[in-house]
């Protein structure tokens, strides 16, 4: 039942597109297509919690006449699809909703307008899909629908890069999905999951499976390294999209992994784990030294995307480790907080990539050197911008501390692994994780410090204007969910409970039961939490603070100039910028990640030029594994181009070469 | 909860005296911390021309996060009636939210004292709070718990002994207290001289009660730490709070020893030692990142369980 409802969503979606394309130059346009979005995701979104929440039964496969004549299309939703599902819809949900308002503004509906409501389409599908061939086909149209919208503000020259960047990323990483599903499948062609899931694979060959999958579905989500598109395309699609792709799309992405690796490849080998944690230590601070560089407030959400990413593999990686060593109920604190990491991500992250194209919409600037004080213009923004930006840097009592504590219990669970590689692993991927949530912490002070407080640094802001009531409510709706999510996050635990389940066979305890809503990973004398009463205490104690300085002491208050030591400087000029903020962070870690160099450019007595500080920043990433590709695809392509000059004699011969080499293999193959 | 509040500018008076008493100066009575913030909260607030909204709500916040995290510090009582509903990676957390906010006011006027003390905060932050974390994983790991109340517990068991892990996490840990609190050498908290101060510089621009609930976080910071250490790496005296009165108040008795202890060898440190220049600092956190991590990984490969 959930399933064909959620069927029929799609195929809304896909109605939806063929409307946008045909009304798309009309006025209306905007508002019906994204109002059909908003009711048909929304629609989605219930069902799916609906049936996470009743427990999660078992649904029959449905095949729908689809796809290759003697395969069928196959549809099922388990606890895993459904609440993947649940994070899809409910991104998808609030995106349409806030481009209600937000959409206005764009000068080309008619290219996003169809693509946006294929691309929701699109994911819905990968999660629901129960055949290798339709979740290539979903997988590779979500990429392709989504590559429109990268490119869908195309006089940009900035965009077309991006949008090559990513269509070759897109391409490599289906390719490797498509031969980890071929090597699955085997030469008897078993497409659905359930003949893979029957099989048994041997051991080489679940190796490379797990090597691919990991490329595969790594590079749609943003592991270093195959990270490299994701900082170029997400900022470059409209905020709502880039919202989409960021919050929802890296997750589909970790649904594919999460699919394969826990559920189709049968049980975990022991080394699995390493290779995942390693990556996953890496990209974790990899992405948030990135985010610190950057001054595009766009981009640094990006790459903070990455550092997210990051942070859930390192949760799924440490569920691997205790499910190969049959850890179970280890496996599912792991496994939990990963998932509950996606979850929250999705939320907070959605929240300030609104919050950026509303200043985006506001200004016109993405460039954080050229705002300031927006806080004073945009108040509502500023406050909802400061709830993400607080959760994300993982402070209690909001959602983003809640997953990170559980990752970090589960490491603490880790001692116990018999393995040697681990041992040593585990606690380096822990400090790790450590450093990149206080980096987190440092970029996000950045990222709202220059963009919301100070003063306005260029006159476009000071005419700045709070941004519409659809896209605030969007933002208020996402805020709040962060708020409960890290209050009551027993509640959100107990929804995952089957997902886990049905992955390593056990759940954490039961969570809601506990009294005073505290979350108790294994037992109350290791650790337990309590959101809410943090909450409650900080906020009890602060206004207590505050009514008795105010009652007993004094509440006059006078404006005056800044004070700034005696000598206050008018010109905005004299503020910290993003990158002045940045510099110590980039002189302790720049120097040896990113080889940053700076030197002074004095000029001579005399000369008029200005002087300048000029900063080096390399992408050691983008130079060790992406230039010397780069570099031999121009080689073979320059040497590859003789081909195109040869005369008659010489094309034949080279046929008559290739037939002979063919009948040979054939001749020899056994 | 009271008592820590009123204990915490105590304990600054007494560190502020020692040290002056060291350098053979008369110092300030004891009390002069409690007069300052009174003459404080009395004084009227001058707020710039440009400070937000938020500007005005930093100090409470900054505030409550100091107090509920140090409330939740057992002193001389351990099984303290709230301590399950955050362990210590959330205490931790609740500091970070505090610094996360002073590092935004520093922010907020847009000045550039603000900005170069806000930008330092976060680079020393950035070392410190992982150093933490580390030793919090030590500590966590011999203890098997992150909750402080048992941890506590464990360390007053016999079962404890003496390991490698818990040295390590200890020097570690008076390093990161040390950066955190921001005493010399990593900062110092008398100083007005505009290119060394990181902690001064994001408070410029506070004045009257803001400045005096800010200056009682900082305080209340510090006993924090101070019985974060005495209560792990000296537990005696602890008794459990449902002990008779005459325990409470003999252990009530050690818990202002301990404190009076620890503050005396801060200010003896502080005196014996000269601030370091800024980036120095970073390798000083790195050293005691390191120290945790050691002390981390020595226990992941000795426990053969």
């Amino acid at each position: 039942m959930p399933l064909i409802a959620i069927l029929w969503c799609v195929g809304c979606l896909f109605a939806t597109a063929c409307v946008g394309i045909v009304i798309s130059r009309t006025q209306a346009a905007t508002r019906v297509v994204y109002g059909l979005c908003f009711a048909a995701s929304m629609t989605a979104f219930g069902f799916a919690l609906v049936y996470l929440i009743g427990g999660a039964t078992f649904q029959p496969t449905v095949v729908l006449p689809f796809g290759l004549p003697w395969l069928g299309a196959h549809f099922r939703i388990d606890a895993l699809s459904a609440f993947f599902l649940t994070v899809v819809d409910l991104g998808a949900a609030a995106a349409s909703f806030f481009a209600l308002g937000y959409g206005r503004h764009e000068k080309t509906p008619e290219r996003v307008l169809p693509f946006y409501a294929a691309f929701l389409a699109a994911m819905n599908l990968v999660v629901l899909a129960d055949d290798a061939f339709t979740f290539l086909v979903s997988w590779e149209f979500m990429s392709l629908t989504s590559w429109a919208l990268v490119v869908s503000h195309h006089r940009v020259r900035e965009n077309i890069y991006a949008g090559y960047v990513y269509l070759v990323m897109a391409s490599f990483g289906t390719l490797s999905l498509l031969l980890a599903f071929g090597l699955l499948a085997g030469p008897d062609g078993g497409y659905a999951f359930a003949e893979i899931r029957a099989a048994h694979p041997s051991a080489a060959l679940t190796a490379v499976v797990l090597i691919l999958t990991l490329v595969g579905a790594g590079s749609k989500a943003g592991l270093v390294p195959l990270h490299v598109w994701l900082p170029l395309a997400h900022p470059a699609a409209p905020s709502h999209v880039s919202a989409l792709m960021s919050g929802v799309m890296t997750k589909v992405a970790v649904y594919g992994f999460v699919r394969v690796v826990f559920d189709l490849l049968g049980p975990p080998a022991w080394w699995w784990s390493m290779v995942v944690l390693a990556l996953a230590g890496i990209t974790c601070v990899m992405g948030v030294l990135y985010a610190l560089m950057q001054h595009d407030l766009k981009r640094l959400l990006a790459y903070h995307t990455v550092e997210n990413i990051g942070i859930i593999f390192i949760g799924l990686g440490l569920a691997l480790a205790f499910k190969a060593h049959g850890m179970a109920w280890a496996a599912a604190l792991a496994l939990t907080a990963g998932l509950l990491h996606v979850f929250n991500h999705s939320i907070f992250k959605s929240l300030l990539f609104f919050g950026a194209g509303a200043v985006l919409t506001a200004t016109g600037e993405r460039d954080m050197e050229h705002l300031g004080g927006l806080i004073h213009r945009m108040p509502q923004t500023a406050f909802v911008f400061l709830i993400g930006c607080v959760a994300i840097s993982a402070l209690p009592p909001l959602n983003g501390f809640v997953s990170e504590w559980l990752t970090f219990q589960a490491i603490l669970l880790s001692p116990q692994l018999p393995s040697w590689g681990l041992k040593f692993l585990v606690p380096a991927v822990g400090a790790l994780l450590a450093l990149s949530a206080a980096l987190a912490a440092a970029c996000f002070v950045k990222a709202f410090g220059v963009t919301f407080l100070g003063r306005a640094r260029t006159p476009a802001v000071d005419q700045a204007l709070e941004t519409d009531q659809f896209s605030l409510a969007a933002m208020f709706c996402f805020a709040a969910l962060c708020l409960i999510a890290g209050i009551l996050p027993g509640l959100f635990i107990d929804a995952i409970a089957p997902v886990v389940k049905g992955l390593v066979g056990a759940r954490m305890p039961v969570q809601t039961g506990v009294e005073w809503l505290s979350i108790v990973p294994i037992a109350e004398s290791r650790s337990s939490y309590n959101g809410l009463l943090v909450f409650l205490f900080i906020t009890l104690s602060g206004s207590l603070a505050a009514f008795a300085i105010h009652r007993l002491a004094s509440d006059k208050l006078r404006r005056g100039p800044a004070w700034d030591c005696g000598y206050p400087n008018a010109n905005p000029i004299t503020q910290y910028t993003a990158n002045s903020f940045a510099q110590p962070i980039r002189r302790v870690f720049g120097t040896i990640v990113f080889r940053a160099r700076e030197h002074g450019d004095m000029p001579p007595p005399g000369d008029t030029r200005p002087a300048r500080l000029i900063v080096e920043l390399r992408d050691l990433i983008w130079d060790t594994f992406y230039a010397p590709i780069a570099a031999g695809v121009t080689y073979a392509a320059d040497r590859l181009n003789h081909l195109q000059f040869l005369t008659i004699r010489q094309y034949l011969s080279l046929v008559f070469g290739a037939l002979v080499m063919l009948l040979l293999v054939l001749a020899i193959w056994p | 909860m009271l008592l820590v509040l009123l204990l915490a500018p105590l304990l600054t008076g007494f560190v502020r005296k020692v040290k002056a008493r060291l350098l053979r100066r008369q110092g300030p009575p004891l009390i002069q911390p409690y007069r300052d913030l009174i003459r404080l909260m009395r004084k009227e607030v001058v707020l710039a021309d440009n400070a937000s909204w938020l500007f005005r709500v930093i100090p409470y916040l900054i505030f409550a996060a100091t107090w509920v995290a140090a409330a939740l510090i057992p002193t001389f009582g351990i099984g303290l009636l709230f301590s399950w509903s955050a362990d210590l990676i959330a205490i931790i957390a609740l500091l970070g939210g505090a610094r996360f906010f002073l590092a935004l006011a520093g922010l907020d006027v847009g000045t550039a004292f603000g900005g170069i003390g806000s930008s330092r905060e976060v680079m020393i932050a950035s070392l410190a709070e992982p150093a933490m974390l580390m030793i919090v994983f030590t500590l966590a790991l011999i203890a098997r718990s992150t909750q402080l109340s048992n941890m506590a517990e464990f360390m007053i068991s016999p079962e404890v002994g003496l390991r490698v892990s818990l040295g390590l996490g200890l020097i570690a840990l008076v390093m990161v207290a040390i950066a955190e609190n921001a005493r010399i050498p990593v900062d110092n908290p008398a100083t007005h001289l505009e290119l060394t101060m990181v902690h001064e510089a994001m408070v410029l621009e506070y004045s009257g009660r803001h400045l005096a609930l800010i200056d009682l976080a900082s305080s209340l910071k510090l006993l924090l730490y101070v019985s974060l250490i005495a209560c792990l790496f000296a537990p005696w005296g602890l008794v459990s709070a449902d002990a008779g009165p005459a325990a409470l108040t003999l252990s009530a008795v050690i818990y202002l020893g301990k404190l009076a202890i620890g503050g005396f060898l801060l200010a003896l440190f502080e005196t014996a030692i000269a601030k370091m220049r800024v980036f120095r600092v970073p390798e000083f956190l790195g050293a005691a990142l390191m120290l945790g991590l050691l002390a981390t990984l020595l226990l992941f490969v000795s426990r053969s369980l």
